[in-house]
């Protein structure tokens, strides 16, 4: 695809928990729980009047019926600041110094004073129903292999409450996560090539790990916006995978392609979308489909929408393996059907070509037109057909401005609307606070290495091997590394490896790693540097501390890992080559060789091989 | 202008003032923006700027260049008034405000809230009220309930007793939380009223989404509209918004700086629960005052408001005592400790007010329980001083019935009297063991 003529725009925005101690305005700390909480608290949310405008009362009775919230809370986990008990506390200054570390490693220009907003947010995912953000910097940039990337924003903000579950009318959220600092980076919408946009994002990867950011699943989230000239702004939610990205652009673009040709086809055949809803119940008396007959005996509707000059539409394939008919499906299901049946993809379902005709007929629809059927309870089918009409309205216009979810396969699928311009206002209960040219140049002078340079840095410093350094820099171990290498004299591939891989083994062995403590580490170093142990013992002497929780020294003696004494040495040696006088009679120096083989066979590691090299020389010259 | 010092003289010396767009260009950044307000006690060298994105900055002035783009316009809410008819089905309940808001209006242009005050404002913040009664509202004072004092108890009473004297079948007034139960208390001295007067508040101010005033409203007319005849105070019972609790007006305090179930009745249960619209009464031994149906409304708001109350602690001086008496003091409500003790080198001042006819009147700083001072010898020795006891009433209750007392009468004999018996329900002779803490 020549995505310069398309008019391919791609902007990136990616929220990343903070690794702080405590969590954004109060002192709880950042982690999530599995426990039964200790309280359930009942909430309702109330958009704030100027959403409103005037009086509608049903609009409102509507919307206070949905915004019935249960949070789950803890006694010691959580506090008042999340049940919005208690006014915030002074924002986390560890969470501000985060935040400006990235800001400055991506170039940004930091604000001179913070202010703390609130972002209105009624869908009960934060109790005050707001969410409070802050702009720390704007302007800044990163280099990637097509170009520079403009980076906008980052704001500094709560993350939400954790969405549970679902008990009737009522939306269960758990207060763990509400509060944990968050960074929101938002690049410009300028990206204009799909490996540019991973490029992108793994680089805003790397940047957010050299800093003190959370790891592992649901810790970073990553949204994708894409338009194409004549299209419309897409956002995509939750792109997992980096290397899914180009995918999900290709697939996006291809979407909006085909979506633009249906609204050119449907302008041909004259297509309308008609408000009438039909109940064809009757005509399904004798139905030999399941579903529908089903449906009928438990008193559910089988309700019908006629689309004029939709034939044949729905079932066109807009995305590898996903029809038009999906987009219209994810509409209906937002309403909470199981999905709908559309005459582009009947007769199925033991849902007759007679039955089919029928309808058809029933329905007075010409060649061009087409049926959306559902089987449910009234008001929830009439709900879905009405968003299935609403849909197909706009496909006479093209593409909608959507929030859509990412799905595995690169595919997305409908979530809701765009966000309507957010609403702020300054959150009151939080002070300004001043970011002094002396506290960021502070900062900015003390700047982590980005991962990229640290590998760099260590491989050429210490010789460690790509590998070895990659893992290293992966795994968090290069502080642990330079500390260890500086007060042990041991090679530093071997303390590398061990810090690399030995541990990870052990863990996968099962072995309880925590008991591998730095100071652990330390004395087995100190092992071989005091030429106690051999090199290749490393491995043995920590598994024997992971199962038994000894000391290092305990463990080499415990393992018999100790080196022999060279009197030790000397003795097994007398007695090799006294075993194989023949084979010494015969070659001379060339036994060297076997013996030296069969020696460190019997030595284990335990002897040094130049010093057993150096005895049996002698011995054999003698 | 609420900007001051170096920023002032810079927004003058640009020509710009609040509400303009601007654009700010400094060494190395430029910012779009509206200049808003600055808060007070803040520095004289920020600007704050709202950004096209809605997000709020601060911009040091410094080496700035400010270039006016566009004037603003002074914002202004300007709705439409609401036509609501008169359901001559309906109650007509009346909404008195003094500050404490029940209902917001925010300018997410500029991020400004405006606090909602009129009867309209109140129904389009809340359409729900015109399903359960014909709504009056009144704005009679604006302050924040810190600095309510006895002079506004009076204004407050007499706005209550119009209401009630033009026809009102029931009168909700709005007042911020900290001081709510003096209020109440006074109320509930002053007025003696046929129809239920409840007094309410919020704990999240009314601009969030997830204020409780709402649901305390909500309560409060359902309260208005029954056959309490009682000044009550009506609010959250529970962290929870489901249910509130109304609590007799002289013997509720405020136990929580922040929680929405902060007000508790105190040594008494409260008089009721309030969920969906319905009253369910929890005291049945206490009895309660029913509507009246002819108007027998009763003012009594002489008040005399130079009383003092004084928190004794470890340490306290005499000096305190004698400074107030100096002052001229009409009355000393003691906030004593335990039963209602006061350290014994104070017991001479005490003797003095005595003696100038200033009486002084013990409560307990424990809250729960009542004052006893036959138990130990201090306690016996500041009843031989003339001390009061205020039997098991709050010490702020003590000291707004004071108040109202020293108003009735000078007599000394007859002060002791009246503090003593009980009047609006701040006394009961007996304390249940369900009492505590709840
Ligand atoms: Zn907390």
């Amino acid at each position: 695809m020549d995505y310069g003529k398309l008019g391919l725009k791609m902007g990136l925005e990616i929220h990343q928990q903070l690794n702080t101690e405590h969590k954004l305005f109060c002192p709880c700390e950042c982690n999530l729980t599995d426990k039964k909480p200790d309280k359930m608290i009942l909430r309702n949310l109330r958009p704030t009047q100027s959403e409103l405008g005037k009086i509608d009362r049903a609009a409102f009775e509507e919307s206070r019926r949905k915004l019935q919230f249960l949070y789950d809370s803890y006694d010691q986990h959580t506090c008042l600041v999340e049940t919005d008990e208690e006014p915030p506390h002074p924002l986390n200054p560890e969470a501000l110094e985060v935040s400006l570390i990235l800001a400055s490693l991506m170039n940004m220009k930091v604000v001179d004073e913070f202010h703390t907003m609130r972002k209105q947010v009624i869908d009960g995912s934060n109790t005050g129903g707001f969410q409070r953000t802050g702009l720390v910097a704007t302007d800044g940039f990163l280099e990637t292999a097509e170009g520079k990337v403009t980076i906008e924003n980052l704001c500094l903000e709560e993350d939400a409450a954790r969405r549970i579950g679902q008990k009737k009318n009522q939306t269960v959220f758990r207060l763990d996560r509400l509060g944990i600092p968050l960074v929101e980076i938002t690049t410009d919408p300028s990206i204009k090539h799909p490996e540019q946009v991973r490029d992108v994002a793994y680089q805003i990867g790397q940047v957010l790990r050299s800093t003190k950011v959370k790891r592992g699943l649901g810790t970073i989230r990553q949204d994708l916006n894409i338009s194409i000239k004549e299209g419309a702004r897409v956002e995509i939610k939750g792109v997992q995978d980096l290397d899914l990205m180009p995918k999900m652009v290709e697939n996006e673009v291809k979407r909006q392609i085909n979506l633009l040709k249906i609204k050119d086809d449907l302008k041909e055949k004259e297509a309308e979308v008609e408000d009438e809803i039909l109940d064809v119940g009757e005509l399904f008396k004798e139905t030999e489909s399941k579903i529908i007959s089903n449906a009928l005996k438990k008193g559910k509707k089988i309700l019908v929408i006629k689309l004029k000059g939709f034939s044949g539409i729905l079932g066109r394939e807009i995305q590898p393996g996903r029809r038009f008919g999906t987009e219209l499906a994810g509409y209906a299901k937002k309403m909470g059907v199981g999905g709908i049946f559309h005459t582009d993809e009947l007769p199925a379902y033991g849902i007759t070509s007679d039955e089919v005709e029928n309808l058809l007929n029933y329905i007075k629809a010409s060649e061009n037109d087409l049926f959306v059927l559902v089987a449910d309870e009234e008001e929830k089918a009439r709900n879905a057909l009405m968003e299935v009409e609403r849909r197909a309205r706009m496909a006479l216009r093209g593409v909608p401005e959507e929030t859509r979810k990412a799905l595995e396969d690169g595919n997305s699928e409908y979530l809701r609307p765009l966000p309507t311009a957010s609403r702020m206002y300054v959150e009151t209960d939080i002070p300004a606070i001043g970011i002094s040219a002396v506290y960021l140049n502070d900062i900015q002078s003390n700047l982590p290495e980005l991962p990229q340079e640290k590998k760099q840095r260590i491989m050429k410093k210490y010789g460690l091997s790509e590998d070895l350094a990659t893992q290293l820099v992966r795994n968090d171990k290069v502080d642990i590394f330079e500390k260890l290498k500086s007060e042990y004299k041991v090679d530093p591939t071997v303390i590398a490896s061990t810090l690399a891989y030995t541990i990870i083994e052990l863990r996968r062995e099962g072995l309880n790693i925590n008991l591998l403590s730095l100071e652990v580490l330390g004395d087995t170093f100190s092992l071989i540097e005091n030429d106690t142990i051999p090199t290749a013992a490393v491995s043995d002497i920590l598994r024997s501390v992971a199962q038994h929780g000894c000391t290092p020294r305990e463990a080499a003696e415990k393992e018999g890992l100790k080196k022999l004494k060279e009197s030790e040495i000397q003795a097994i040696i007398d007695e090799l080559v006294q075993e194989n006088q023949e084979l010494i009679k015969e070659r001379g120096r060339g036994a060297m060789g076997p013996l030296m083989g069969k020696a460190m066979g019997k030595f284990q590691g335990k002897a040094d091989g130049k010093l057993v090299n150096k005895l049996l020389r002698e011995k054999i010259d003698n | 202008m609420s900007y001051r010092g170096l920023c002032k003289e810079f927004l003058e010396s640009c020509g710009v003032s609040i509400g303009d767009t601007v654009l700010v260009k400094k060494k190395d950044i430029e910012y779009r923006g509206m200049l808003l307000n600055r808060s007070k006690g803040l520095d004289d060298i920020h600007l704050v700027l709202k950004l096209d994105n809605g997000y709020n900055i601060g911009v040091d002035i410094t080496d700035m260049q400010l270039i006016l783009l566009e004037k603003g316009e002074k914002p202004k809410i300007e709705l439409p008034p609401l036509e609501v008819e008169k359901d001559p089905e309906k109650m007509d309940i009346s909404i008195i405000s003094t500050g404490g808001t029940v209902a917001s209006i925010i300018d997410y242009k500029t991020g400004a809230v405006h606090p909602a005050f009129t009867a309209d404002d109140l129904l389009r913040a809340n359409p729900e009220l015109v399903n359960l009664a014909n709504i009056q509202g009144e704005a009679i004072l604006n302050i924040l309930s810190e600095n309510m004092k006895p002079e506004y108890w009076i204004k407050t009473a007499r706005s209550v007793a119009d209401e009630i004297n033009e026809g009102s079948d029931g009168v909700i007034l709005a007042h911020g939380t900290d001081t709510m139960h003096y209020t109440s208390a006074a109320l509930s001295f002053i007025l003696k009223t046929p129809v239920p007067v409840v007094i309410t508040g919020a704990q999240r101010s009314s601009d969030r989404p997830s204020s409780d005033a709402f649901l305390n409203l909500m309560m409060s007319v359902t309260a208005a509209k029954s056959d309490l005849a009682e000044v009550m105070v009506c609010m959250h019972a529970t962290e929870n918004d489901s249910y509130g609790f109304l609590h007799h007006g002289t013997k509720v305090r405020k136990m929580h700086t922040s929680r929405r179930d902060t007000f508790r009745s105190i040594n008494t249960q409260p008089l009721a629960r309030i969920e969906n619209g319905k009253i369910k009464i929890l005291d049945k031994n206490r009895g309660y005052n029913k509507r009246r149906e002819e108007g027998s409304l009763e003012i009594n708001d002489d008040l005399e408001p130079k009383v003092a109350l004084i928190k004794s602690f470890p340490g306290i001086s005499p000096e305190i005592i004698h400074y107030h008496l100096d002052k001229g003091y009409r009355g000393l409500v003691l906030e004593g400790t335990g039963l209602g003790h006061v350290p014994e080198d104070i017991i001479p001042a005490l003797e003095r007010a005595y003696d100038i006819k200033v009486p002084v009147v013990m409560t307990s700083q424990c809250l729960y329980g009542r004052v006893n001072m036959n138990v130990y010898s201090t306690g016996r020795k500041l009843v031989a001083s003339g001390v009061i006891s205020a039997r098991d009433m709050l010490p702020e209750t003590a000291y707004v019935k004071l108040i109202w007392t020293l108003g009735q009468t000078e007599d000394i004999k007859e002060i002791k009297r009246i503090m003593q018996t009980n009047l609006k329900g701040e006394i009961e002779e007996k304390t249940s063991q369900e009492y505590f803490l709840i």
